[in-house]
Order: structure tokens, then sequence, then C-alpha cells
């Protein structure tokens, strides 16, 4: 089962990357784009036997691994035979 | 007195350590591969600077979960002295042994340069020997020492003195222009509650002889021998232990 994690920096935390690449794109006359936030994303393939169990996987693989709750939270979603749920 | 020195894939400053204790301290020194599961008999861990495991998903995130790890928070939590350097820090950090998170520099660029820290404490294991207020040069060279904590944490930090180093300029004054990297409150380097584990992005260890522009960061390395050698019982050798009240 594909499930997708998208760690972004929390709101509170100053992305300096992100804020280049805006910069970036202003220069490159982007004049609407108001702000950007860089972020990680992964695809998790996970044998699991249901949805819930393979978001409960890689819940647990984002608290402990993928995301560093000091400064990122995650945002998981479990990919359904058709398209994402 | 031993030092060992953890060895990661990727690790860039392990002989530096190595070489500051052994070459110029004039203690005992070993290093311990990560993959191993215990530091033996040393009196202190060095976790040194670097790139362990390609700084991959986020730096010192794979390192924290080398076999190794598990013997360094057993020898932090029985009260051993661990000092953390540049990468070092960032995988005590990424291990919960230091509170608090890394983030890119602020500038973006990869910082490679002398800077100035003033001791704030000196009450730690690798801070004893120094002055409070002391200002030292030493070298850094990071693109993610940009620290950062939650603003109670930052404050809960300040209150138990915790916070052992702070980016200043030559003068000891705490300005922008001083900090390298955006750290919040200009912190460069700071211990955990029991003051055992200290972590710093700037290098000691290539700070220990004048030939390499500072031997400003040889203190640090004496603080460690003078508190070892105040608690070894009598009859144990601490090879530095004489030179230190010169």
């Amino acid at each position: 089962m594909r499930v997708r994690v998208f760690v972004t920096l929390k709101p509170s935390v100053f992305d300096p990357q992100g804020t280049t690449v805006a910069e970036a794109l202003h220069t490159l006359g982007f004049a609407s784009v108001d702000g950007v936030r860089q972020g990680k994303y992964f695809e998790l393939d996970i044998a699991a036997s249901s949805p819930d169990e393979a978001r409960q996987v890689a819940t647990d693989a984002a608290d402990k691994l993928l995301a560093n709750p000091v400064i990122e939270s995650y945002r998981v979603e479990v990919e359904a035979a058709g398209g994402s749920r | 007195m031993k030092f060992a020195v953890v060895v990661f894939p990727g690790s860039n400053c392990d002989h530096d350590a190595y070489y500051a204790v052994d070459q110029v301290l004039r203690e005992g020194a070993g290093f311990v591969w990560h993959k191993e599961t215990s530091l033996g008999d040393a009196d202190a861990v060095i976790l040194p600077g670097g790139f362990a495991h390609g700084d991959y998903l986020r730096t010192g995130a794979i390192a924290r979960f080398s076999p190794i790890m598990a013997d360094v928070r057993r020898f932090a939590d029985a009260g051993g002295p661990v000092l953390g350097i540049c990468n070092g820090f960032q995988v005590l950090l990424e291990a919960g042994l230091l509170p608090g998170a890394m983030l890119r520099n602020d500038s973006l660029h990869f910082r490679c340069e002398h800077v100035h820290v003033r001791v704030e404490h000196t009450d730690t294991p690798f801070t004893e020997a120094c002055r409070q207020g002391q200002v030292l040069r030493m070298p850094i060279a990071h693109g993610e020492g940009n620290y950062y904590a939650e603003p109670d944490v930052v404050a809960h930090l300040e209150r138990n003195r915790q916070v052992l180093f702070r980016y200043v300029d030559a003068a000891g004054r705490e300005t922008a222009d001083g900090n390298p990297n955006g750290s919040v409150a200009n912190i460069a380097g700071l211990c955990n509650e029991a003051r055992n584990v200290v972590g710093l992005m700037p290098h000691p260890e290539r700070a220990c002889e004048l030939a390499l522009g500072s031997a400003d960061g040889l203190v640090m390395l004496q603080s460690a021998v003078r508190w070892f050698a105040r608690r070894a019982p009598a009859g144990v050798a601490v090879r530095g232990a004489s030179s230190l009240s010169a």
C-alpha cells in the first residue's frame, strides 16, 4: 500500500530556503506568489491489510524518524486503489 | 584519563579530536566504531564533527540510531562527560540528549571561518577550566548550525543556566554580526540539565595549537581532565593533570 508523508517546518519556524525560493520567483515575475514553505515528501510502500493499518505504520515512522517534532509537523495520506483518500 | 572518539560513517573530525587528546592534551584516546555496542572503559566521550550518514534526512537523524548510541545514552545517564562537536552536537539533539534542533543557516551559506564565543557558565566538565565571560576564538564549518528551540524551551535553558556558549564579537558583545548562522539567542552551545552532556557548533579540537590559528579550544579538553582528576580515586593515572596547574 502506498502512503505519502509530507513533512513541513512548523509555522513558527523560519524557513530560509522557502524565503529564498520566494524571492527567486519574484525575480522571475511571479508577483502573485506571496510566500513559499519548503518541505519534504516521502512515499512509503507498506505491506498492510488495511488503509488504517498502513496509516498507523506511516504515522509511527514519521514520529520516530521522518519528522523532527521540535521543528517539523507532518501529514499522512494513504493512497487507495483508485487514488488517494 | 581515556577519551572515546565515536566514529560514524561520514565523520571527518574524528582524527582531529583523537590528535588533540593524544598529541596536545597528552591523554588517552581511542576510536569506537558506531557499530560497536560498548564504549569500553572510557572516562569521557567525544562525538566528533563531520557528516554522519551523509547528513541524510536531517543532520544526525540517522546517526542517533547507530548501535553505539545506546551505550552513549547509558554513559550520559550515569553522569559520564559527553562532548558533541558540530555534527556530534547535531546527533545529541536528534537523540534527545540535548533539547532543540538545527535549521539551515539563515544565510543558507556553509559558513567556514573563525568565530568568537563567550563562555557563559563554568560548572560543567568541559568548561570548568574556563573563566566565566571568557571569549574563545574557534573555527566553525557548518551549513546547519542555526539552533532553534521554542521560546519557552529557550527560557527554560536560560533559567537553568544551560546555555554555555554564545556567539559574540571579538570584544565579547552579543551582536547580530557575531552570530554566523541565525541561532536563537546567539546560542553556540549548551548542556543538559545534569550538566554532563555538552554540545557546541564551533570546533575546540581544531583550535588546540597556535599553528592552527588558535589554541583557545584546548581549555575545554583541559576542563575534562581537571573534572576527572577531582573524581578519580587515588592512584588513577591522569597524565595531563600536573601540567594543568601551570
